[in-house]
């Protein structure tokens, strides 16, 4: 098989290729200073104390330098003082149907929300743009007493329960970005299981951008108390834009005493995006946090889920697709900070890589001094479809002490001539065989999505691999 | 006697080197003061303790106060083809059994001065890439001598050639050169010795440049035996053309902290470097390893094994690239770091790197952090060894395995005799 014949993968992303005027009640307008945030506050009717967390953030976004020492230096490109800021379609998020504007509702149409599942589903937070604009809690969840909200309604209604972890886990100034999120967050999921609860719905939400340069900053925290269960699944798709538009949220997790959180993430955004994301969540004895990510749009993603196990027997899990098509640079990986005696954490993590595509993993683990029984296990592997596809491997590991066990693996290859040799030989086109082959590589993974996000991505590496031949 | 002065503030000394040698070496020191020192935020010093790269406390070296005591310290083991002994960068010393002809085994200055074109060819031609730019043009700015070893097409010299290198003096510093040159199908095997003449601190900025030619075979080996108070860059390049084999073996048995670079470029088809590492880290020594397996050419094959053996508070740090540059397709690249972890306060830092701009290649890498396995233990305390005498026996075997990899028996034995006496077996 040659591989020349592949070269010219085009990426059919017509899908989500479609946008609608929409009349923004607030508008920050274009760039961020200071006064950029007291708008933002005024608009949403901060309490005093979210405003200074606010300007805190802002002023440690201005300290902090962009991390291209290490990182791609196409995040050059993002010119801060061309993104708006905060753009809002209304003040509260909708509770009901009826509600929600049509042109809304078109969207969600176009995005393929089907109202069974609506329906199926416990409960549907869905973003347009910064603010939420159709929020449903099933009357089942709130029975149990299960917060579903937004960010601001979370920071207004119930500062008791949000105030005490909100930017515990992922400090403002952690990184440039989670500054910049800090400062001029907007909408975003606030949950809190109660003890004892488990959820049986996956509680969902589909975020949108519908604006030109427009930057999404929404802001989500999870916290399970004791013994409760959570499954969360957010999913993006977005329309195509003439300028680059930046995505840079901030997702924190808390798992208390046996509380189990799983967090799944679909990303598919429009090749122009920048999606800058810092995701992580601390798991308390016996806690259980698990991370399932694929990234299959956007032009450059950074992100690096991690779970800090702060008590005894805790486990962090991060499960990771990437598909870097033409153009699109996937850097991912996970970051496993075991903090307490017999944590264990696992990462497994697969990407292709194809057209000029490049996929990166980026990996921390951490086991420092005097812990005991902590286990770690790493798995990467990398799929190279063309010649001028690239992928790279950069885990970092630190052990101190004896009694630990890490192991790290990765490994690179491609689809095997043969392999596609013999599915031709039985009638599959080139371009079949490939993809079959391709959806062989991350089976294993894709199963360990919930089932109706197991059929979307099945389709969505049909839909990228649709092409690559011929 | 008057404080000899900062090795860092003195001009270049005027070692006898031709003119041209010595304007580059200008050009070096200019180089070395214009280059930033480490940063904290600079990726190639991620991890590293940056305070073990002052150089201020260091001056150069005086001449060694027993020269014969020091050339018969210098005994390796086996029949050897030729020794060179250098003491503070000044040649005490040379034996030959007799070299095929057109051998060459010189001190650098005469060669510079007898083969210019060698040199100009081969003298620090690749740029060091993975962070001590900084400290090789130090190295080049102020080195009088060093080793050169040149085999002619198709010549094989059969046995070991072995260069010495000391340092004495208090806070002295040296610069051991070794610069191999390989012609097509010819084939050598080189052992450098690094010791301290004395238990006090020193500096040693260690440069060894293997070229290979085509069908070319070396063996390389790095004893380093420094005292525990030692700073040591040990920064090497090695280029292999087709078809050609290099195996080069780094072991670390003291220095305090211990920097090494190890880069490989893979120029031709079907050429293939070896690259191994011995590291018993024990006391507060600090071994700081970065690679990098860079393939130039399709078809070409790298395999790296590094076993590090943690006890004290001592650290390591591995951080690793392997590279497939757009046009070397089937490339075979392969990667392996295993820590054992003898002590609660042993620090293992690994960062194993893959970046592959071609499709059609097999890489793998792979690095395990772990400790002594307990059945291991059992079974052999379980046989009458008693537990301390068990564990040295798993150290052993597990630092020597790293052995096998290299095809001289001889060699093998003769390494491992010196693993031995080093872990007290």
């Amino acid at each position: 098989m040659s591989t020349e014949t592949q070269h010219d993968l085009d990426i059919d992303r017509s899908v989500g290729d479609f946008s609608y005027d929409v009349e923004y009640a607030y508008d920050a307008g274009v760039g961020l200073t200071e006064a950029t945030i007291d708008y933002i506050s005024d608009v949403k009717g901060d309490p005093d104390w979210v405003r200074a967390f606010r300007k805190e953030g802002y002023r440690k976004f201005l300290e902090k330098p962009m991390p291209t020492n290490w990182a791609t230096k196409d995040l050059d490109n993002i010119v801060f003082e061309n993104i708006r800021y905060y753009l809002a379609q209304g003040q509260q998020p909708k509770r009901s149907w009826d509600e929600v504007p049509d042109e809304v509702k078109e969207t969600f149409e176009r995005l393929g929300i089907p109202e069974q599942e609506r329906k199926f589903l416990a409960g549907v937070e869905a973003q347009f743009d910064s603010e939420a604009a159709y929020s449903n809690i099933k009357a089942a969840v709130g029975e149990q007493g299960v917060i579903f909200v937004g960010s601001t309604e979370g920071l207004k209604e119930h500062p008791e329960i949000f105030k005490k972890w909100f930017g515990k886990v992922i400090p403002s100034g952690d990184n440039k970005f989670s500054a910049l999120n800090s400062a001029v967050f907007s909408g975003g999921s606030f949950i809190y299981v109660p003890p004892g609860v488990k959820v049986k719905h996956p509680l969902q939400a589909y975020f949108r951008i519908n604006a030109q340069n427009f930057g999404q900053f929404e802001r989500t925290l999870i916290i399970a108390d004791e013994g409760a269960e959570v499954m969360y699944m957010e999913g993006c798709t977005a329309p195509k834009f003439e300028t680059s538009t930046l995505h840079s949220a901030v997702v924190e997790l808390v798992a208390l005493k046996g509380a189990k959180i799983q967090y799944v993430t679909v990303q598919n955004w429009s090749s122009n995006v920048f999606n800058l994301v810092t995701k992580r969540g601390i798991a308390h004895e016996d806690a259980e946090i698990k991370w399932i990510d694929c990234n299959i749009g956007s032009r450059l993603t950074m992100k690096y889920p991690g779970v800090v196990m702060k008590g005894n027997g805790a486990r962090g899990e991060v499960v990771s697709i990437a598909l870097a098509g033409d153009g699109q640079h996937q850097d991912t990986g996970a970051k496993m900070i075991h903090a307490a005696d017999n944590t264990t954490s696992n990462i497994i993590s697969k990407s292709i890589s194809l057209g000029t595509g490049r996929s990166t993993y980026r990996g921390m683990v951490h086991v420092p001094k005097h812990l005991k029984g902590c286990k770690n296990n790493t798995e990467c592997d990398a799929l190279l479809i063309n010649s001028s596809s690239r992928t790279d491997t950069y885990p970092a590991i630190t052990v101190r002490g004896q009694g630990n066990a890490v192991q790290h693996e990765a490994s690179v290859s491609q689809i095997s001539a043969e392999q596609i040799f013999y599915m031709q030989q039985r009638g599959l086109s080139e371009g079949a065989a490939m993809s079959l082959a391709v959806n062989g590589f991350v089976n294993d993974l894709v199963q360990q999505f919930p089932m109706e996000y197991s059929v979307e991505l099945k389709r969505l590496i049909d839909l990228e691999m649709e092409g690559s031949v011929g | 006697m008057s404080t000899p002065a900062s090795l860092i503030e003195s001009s270049p000394v005027q070692g006898n080197w031709p003119d041209w040698f010595h304007n580059d070496q200008k050009t070096a020191w200019d180089l070395f003061h214009t280059l930033p020192a480490p940063a904290r935020t600079d990726e190639p010093w991620r991890f590293a303790n940056l305070k073990a790269t002052d150089l201020t406390p260091f001056h150069a070296a005086g001449s060694v106060r027993d020269v014969a005591s020091l050339v018969s310290r210098s005994t390796g083991g086996g029949v050897l083809s030729a020794k060179l002994v250098f003491g503070n960068d000044v040649l005490l010393h040379a034996e030959s059994a007799g070299l095929p002809a057109g051998v060459l085994l010189l001190p650098l200055d005469q060669a510079a001065r007898d083969h210019a074109e060698l040199i100009r060819a081969h003298f620090m031609t690749a740029e060091p890439r993975l962070g001590s730019r900084k400290f090789a043009a130090l190295h080049r700015a102020k080195l009088r001598t060093g080793a050169f070893v040149f085999v002619p097409k198709g010549v094989t010299v059969e046995k070991p050639i072995e260069i010495w290198h000391w340092v004495e003096g208090e806070n002295a510093t040296i610069l051991p050169h070794t610069l191999i040159v390989l012609e097509e199908g010819a084939s050598a095997t080189v052992i450098d010795r690094f010791a301290s003449s004395v238990d006090e601190p020193s500096l040693a900025i260690a440069v060894n440049d293997l070229t290979l030619g085509q069908g070319a075979k070396l063996t390389y080996s790095g004893v380093q035996e420094w005292s525990d108070k030692t700073t040591a860059f040990h920064i090497n390049a090695t280029e292999v053309a087709n078809d050609a084999t290099s195996t080069a073996l780094q072991m670390n048995l003291g220095g305090g902290y211990v920097r090494g670079e190890s880069d490989s470029h893979l120029l031709g088809e079907g050429s293939r470097s070896v690259m191994l590492s011995i590291n018993p880290a024990t006391g507060d020594r600090e071994i700081d390893q970065r690679t990098f397996q860079d393939h130039y050419a399709p078809r070409a094959t790298s395999d790296l094994l590094y076993h590090n053996a943690l006890s004290d508070t001592s650290r390591t740090i591995f951080a690793g690239l392997i590279k497939v540059e757009e046009k070397a397709h089937e490339t075979d690249a392969y990667q392996k770091v295993r820590n054992l972890m003898l002590s609660d306060e042993a620090e293992a830092n690994s960062m194993p790197g893959l970046e592959i701009l071609a499709d059609n290649v097999r890489c793998t890498h792979g690095a395990t952090s772990g400790e002594l396995n307990e059945d291991e233990l059992f079974y052999m305390m379980a046989r009458g060894i008693p537990p301390k005498q068990a564990a040295q026996l798993i150290v052993r075997g597990f630092l020597g395995s790293v052995l096998a990899r290299l095809e001289h028996t001889e060699l093998q034995s003769h390494l491992g005799e010196i693993l031995d006496r080093k872990l007290g077996i």
